[in-house]
Formats: structure tokens, sequence, C-alpha cells
């Protein structure tokens, strides 16, 4: 708690007790002189009043002052003039008391939560060790890091800028980014990323990232600004907000006059007789208006939303998904169409060379040497395992060749210039193109590499990609989180993406696209959403980040897998997933649903509250107190509501 | 050049009004007052940048007197 919410908790506490002992004064009439004279409890009222409410009364005139009235202070202090006016001097001062009983308590609440968001949160590094050139060590800030550095981590310590192991091994932990409880080991040559915690040994890390640009600092930022993306639930409160208070003062105004105006017209025309001034007196009037102004603050409604939201996307980071926006936890909550790519999703993106067709008269090694030698130097997973297959082969290995010159024809394969021949290495496509007849057995279900070189057919060379264990589990739990259709997206031929489909439970498969086709089938498939021109429900894309961009953005949600330490995935995705774990993503529609559910039971609840006490108050059924409740009480109980979601 | 200060700002509703007056003052491109963050970003006229920032702090406590910007 902090210091000056504990000022305002004794000042109002003071309050309190003095309200409470000069009401029981007043009922229990102790002091025979104020019977007499009830006036005289209009002074000692007044000190509770005082001491409880100067600075709303003071908010009040600044307000005035300043030509912004429409505000609570100015709300509250018209409210309670007129119950003191209208001689209702224990109502008067319980109104402030309680406004600002609640008040306290709504600063404690958010305190809260904004503290609970922080800690978990709490990934920032404080400190780094530097070793300097003569092997002294350094302790500096963060901040101060230069790439280049190298960082000394101990046991317990926090990874403090992204950077790459260059001595010692460890298993660190990732929990506080990723959600994931099993430590990742790490060893010389590997990339490690801030605000992961070293779990033993000593680590030499090289700085390769400021603190900056680190993960961690992206992360935070993210996480702070995704309050500022609006959902349309929130969007329509602060709307809501602006209608609802004047409207509320306008009515209490019209309260307050009009019924007296009437009464006076009725009277001197004869209409009406005169004791009704005696049954409905001005007075009583004027104490409704002002309870229906304690009624027309909106803050239980205008907190409750995006504290809610707040609540989901904090949640949803404690297990290391990262959501980019209030928005994004709304319409996964609503999510009907899942597509998915394959490589790196579905599967682990691990492939690895499983058979070698050579053509006649061709050797193994020559097919390997020709296809990795066109492959050298590229980063794409089907040339790392060409290469890899070539360095293991079971064969005599000769000097791989460099490439003079390649071109990617995207989908397809690769054309390379290898010393004076031309190789190429891809689909049957490719070699359709080039008019090289190939072998193709029906049913392949793996991916196949054709090699020709210099127009002659060497072979293929069949390569396959495990299945995520997790990858089954997950669709199903998205189709019992209500997700309607699962849609695989991807490039490999037809018979692996089948087999891959069928093994998972995908319910529509589409393959051999290229990174285009991947976009016009998203749109096709928002299209199909479409009903009478409106959207119903919405459409997500999972994949790993790399070369996913432009299917990401068109999307309603793009979700990103594997963001650690991938700035790319983390810039073009709504939502990134820290590891490559797909049950994730099941868990973020829950706790979107979860999110949305607690914002809309906010919202209904302080408005059938609300607008309850505002019409009974009118006909005189509700007074004052049921008006603090409204304003207050609905204001703390929406705010416990929203904290639900960060409990485990 | 764009900045972001703690702040200190205590409702929801005024963060609101405080961010959309500070927005109409000339010369801020962006204005952002995060309530439940407590964190006042600003982007604005390189140029103008603390003349245009005094003006967004005195604005806001007109609105809300309350509103007071950390490390200013």
């Amino acid at each position: 708690m902090s210091e000056k919410l504990k000022k305002e908790r004794s000042r109002v506490g003071i309050a309190l007790a003095l309200f409470l002992g000069l009401m029981i004064i007043e009922k229990m009439k102790l002091i025979s002189i104020l019977n007499e004279h009830p006036i005289y409890f209009l002074p000692l009222y007044l000190l509770p009043y005082f001491i409880s409410g100067y600075d709303v009364v003071r908010e009040c005139i600044l307000g005035i002052k300043n030509r912004r009235p429409f505000d609570e202070a100015l709300l509250m202090t018209i409210a309670t003039v007129g119950a003191f006016f209208a001689g209702e001097f224990a109502e008067a001062v319980a109104v402030m008391v309680f406004y600002q009983v609640g008040e306290l308590f709504q600063s404690y609440a958010v305190g809260q939560s904004r503290a609970s968001i922080k800690e978990l949160m709490n990934i920032v590094p404080e400190y780094a060790n530097v070793e300097r050139a003569d092997g002294s060590v350094e302790t500096i800030d963060p901040d101060e890091v230069e790439i280049g550095d190298i960082l000394l981590i101990k046991a317990g310590e926090k990874v403090p800028v992204d950077g790459i192991v260059r001595s010692g091994e460890s298993m660190i932990n990732t929990a506080a980014l990723t959600g994931e409880s099993v430590p990742r080991s790490v060893f010389p040559g590997e990339n490690i990323i801030s605000g992961c915690i070293n779990g033993e040994g000593l680590l030499r890390v090289e700085a390769t990232k400021c603190f900056e640009d680190s993960t961690v600092s992206k992360i935070l930022e993210l996480v702070e600004e995704a309050s500022e993306k609006k959902s349309k639930t929130e969007n329509f409160i602060t709307r809501f907000a602006r209608f609802y208070t004047p409207i509320v003062v306008f009515s209490a105004l019209a309260l307050a006059i009009l019924p007296t105006l009437i009464m006076f017209v009725g009277v001197t025309t004869g209409a009406l007789p005169k004791e009704i001034w005696q049954a409905h007196p001005p007075i009583t009037w004027l104490y409704r208006a002002c309870t229906f102004l304690v009624v027309s603050c909106p803050c239980a409604l205008v907190i409750s939303v995006p504290l809610s939201f707040f609540g989901g996307i904090g949640a949803a980071s404690r297990e290391g998904i990262l959501v980019k926006g209030s928005n994004y936890l709304e319409l996964i909550s609503k999510l009907s169409v899942l597509v998915t790519d394959k490589t790196g999703t579905l599967t682990k993106g691990n492939f690895a060379v499983e058979r070698l067709c050579p053509a006649e008269g061709v050797s193994e090694e020559e097919l390997l040497f020709a296809a990795a030698s066109a492959e050298n130097g590229s980063t794409h997973p089907i040339a790392k395992s060409i290469l890899l297959a070539y360095q293991e082969g079971d064969f005599v290995r000769r000097e791989l060749l460099i490439p003079k010159e390649t071109e990617n024809r995207s989908g397809k394969g690769l054309i390379a210039k290898v010393e004076d021949s031309q190789i190429l290495v891809g689909s049957g496509r490719l070699m359709e193109e080039f008019r090289i007849s190939y072998s193709e057995e029906e049913a392949e279900s793996a991916t196949v590499c054709h090699v020709a070189r210099d127009g002659a057919y060497l072979g293929k060379i069949t390569i396959a990609d495990e299945i995520k264990e997790s990858s089954r589990e997950a669709i199903l739990k998205m189709k019992m989180e209500g997700v309607k259709e699962v849609v695989m997206l991807t490039g490999d031929s037809k018979p692996v993406a089948e087999e891959v489909g069928r093994a998972l439970g995908v319910d529509r498969v589409y393959s051999e696209l290229l990174p285009a086709g991947k976009v016009e089938k998203v749109e096709e498939l928002l299209k199909s959403l479409e009903k009478n021109g409106k959207q119903e429900g919405y459409l997500a894309f999972v994949g790993d980040g790399i070369n996913d961009a432009p299917v990401l953005s068109r999307s309603d949600v793009g979700i990103a897998m594997g963001g650690m330490g991938s700035d790319a995935a983390i810039e073009a995705a709504d939502i990134v997933i820290m590891d490559d774990d797909l049950v994730k993503i099941p868990r973020v529609i829950s706790i979107g649903r979860r999110t949305v559910r607690i914002a809309t039971e906010n919202i209904v609840f302080a408005l059938a509250i609300k607008i309850l006490v505002l019409l009974l108050s009118a006909f005189g059924l509700a007074n004052m107190w049921a008006a603090v409740f409204a304003d207050v009480g609905v204001t703390v109980i929406c705010i416990v509501n929203a904290m639900r979601l960060l409990k485990r | 050049m764009k900045k972001k200060f703690e702040c200190e700002i205590d409702c929801a509703n005024c963060a609101a009004l405080v961010q959309d007056a500070i927005n109409k003052i000339e010369g801020v491109q962006s204005a952002k007052v995060n309530f439940l963050m407590q964190k006042f970003t600003l982007e604005a006229e390189d140029a103008r940048f603390e003349e245009i920032l005094t003006e967004a702090i005195r604005i806001g406590k007109t609105i809300e007197p309350d509103f007071k910007v950390l490390g200013v």
C-alpha cells in the first residue's frame, strides 16, 4: 500500500468513526438538547463531511473554475449539498464518506492488480556483470550493456540481454517467459534470451542485442501497450459513459424541477388540490434528484471492462502467451475457423533425409553431392537436412562445391549454377517446368526432392518430418473450445499433407500452395464466414512466424508460435506463443472466453443495478443509501470480479 | 519525439478525459494516458517538445487536479 493510500485510509477512517458516532447519538436520542433542536446536528455532521470530502468539494470548485464541471466531484457535491438542504444530514454525510470508502477500495484493488501484473512481468533483470578486456568484472545497469560485451551470469541470476553462450553449460529456467516449467539446456554457440534464469554453473554470454531491443523489453512493452488496443466492449462502454452521465444528470434536473412546476401550475389553475403540496413537497423531489446524481457516476463501467481485459492479458502472459491487445482476446473468444501451417507448427520441422532413390547409373553419393552442392549455404530446413545427410553419408566424401548463383522458386525449389552446370533441386513441378521426366510413385507420404543436372534426372531424395506429440491433443481441445473447423495449408505435396491431416484430425487440407496461394485461401475462408454482409465468427492463422507475415496480417487474429527470440514473429503476429506448444492455443481461447464473460457480467450487473436504483428512486422507493451502493458497491464488486482472472 | 513517463492518475474515466484533451493540443502527434499502468506517453514535435509537455501537464491538471507526471 502506498503512502498516499495510507493517508487516505486514516482520513476516511476518522470521518467514518465520527459519522457512526453521530448516527448513534441521533438515533438513540442520547443528548436532549439536540433532540429539541435537530438543526444543531448540522455543524456536527459537517465535521466528518469535510474531513472525508474536502478534496471532493475542492475538485468540484476547481472544475467549475476550469469550465469542466461534468465530473464525479461535481455530482457528489451537488448530491450531498442537496441532501443537506433536504434536511437529511446523516445521508448527506453517508454519501460522501461511503463514496470515499469506495474510492479507497478502488485504488487499493487497482493497485493490487497492477502489482500482480508487474509481478508476473517480473522478468526485468536488475543488473549485468560485464567482463572487461583486462579480466576485471564490472556490475552495470542492463541499459548500459553494449553489443559484443561479454557477460558473466551466475547460477540464479537473470540473463540481462539477448546473447550467444560463449562458454559454460547450464540448464536455464524459461518459466517467466514461456510458462514452461521444464528447464532448457544451453551450451556454447546457443542463443540465450534475456529474462531467463540461469539454473546452474557459470555462463559467459556475448551480448548480441542491447537491452532496449532484447526480448524482455519487447515483452514488457507489448503487455503495457496491450491495454491500449481496446476491445469493442471497451469502446462501447467508453462511448456509453459519455451519454450516460449527462442523461442521468439532466433527468435529475428534470426530476427536481418538473413535478414541482406541474404542481405549481396545477394548484394555481385549480386543477389540483392544495393538499398536494403536503403529499409531495418540493424537497422530496430535490432529494430524489440527488439520489439520481449519486447513481450517475460511470466509474464502475469505465473501470471494470478494461480491468477484466487487463486481467485476461495478464493471465495469458503468465502461461507464455503474449496477447498484443484486448481486441484480439475478444476476437479469439469467438473463433470459428483455425487455419494452420504444417511445417514447424503441426510438425516439428526437423527434416531428415529418409531415403535416396538415385536414377539408373547414378550413385547415391553423386545424387547427394549434386543436391548438397546446390543447397550449400542455404538455411532452409530441407537444405540443411540434405547437407547433413551428405556430411553423415556412408561413403567417401568430396569437398562440397559452392554455387555461383542460386535462384529460389518459391514453393517449387531451387535452381543453382555450380561450376559450369545447372542443378535443379525441387518438386515435380520444377522438373515439369524444365521438361525433365522424373519417377513418381503414388501416395508418397513424405516430402520429395527431385534432383537434375544439366537436364539429366539424377534421382530423388525423400525427406520426412515428425508430427509434434501435442498437435493432436491441441486440435481436439480447440474443437472443445468451440472451433468449428481446423484447416491446414501447406506448400507440401498432397499425399504428405493428407496423411498429416488424417493423423491429426484436421478437417480440411489444402496442399501444394505457394505463399500467395495461402493468402488467397485465407481470403476465401474469410469470405465463407460472411453471412448477409456481416462476419460471423472469426478466423485465426497459426504459423511459426517465418514467411507467414502476409497471412498473419490478413487473418482476424494472427498467431505466431515459438516466438521466443524471434523478432519477426513478435512483430507480425497479434498473439505470440513463446514456446512451440500448440496446446497453448486452446488455452488462450479459453482465457479469452472467460475474460469476455467476466467483462459482460460486469456490464450487465452494473447497468442493471444502476437502472433499477434509478427507477426505484424516481418513485421514491429507494433512498440515498441504495444509491451509494449502486455507485460504490457496484464498482467494488466489479473490480473483485475482474480480479478473479488473475487468480491461479 | 516520443517519450514515456510514469504518471499519477486516479480514475479510469479521468484518464480518458485527460488523454482526449491532451490530444487536442496543437503539435501533439499522439498522447496516451494509461490508467492501469500509470504511464503517460507523449509524441510531439521535437523542437517544441518541452513546451508541449508543460502545456499537456497544465491542461491535464485543469481536468483532473490529481494528474501528475513524474520525473519532469
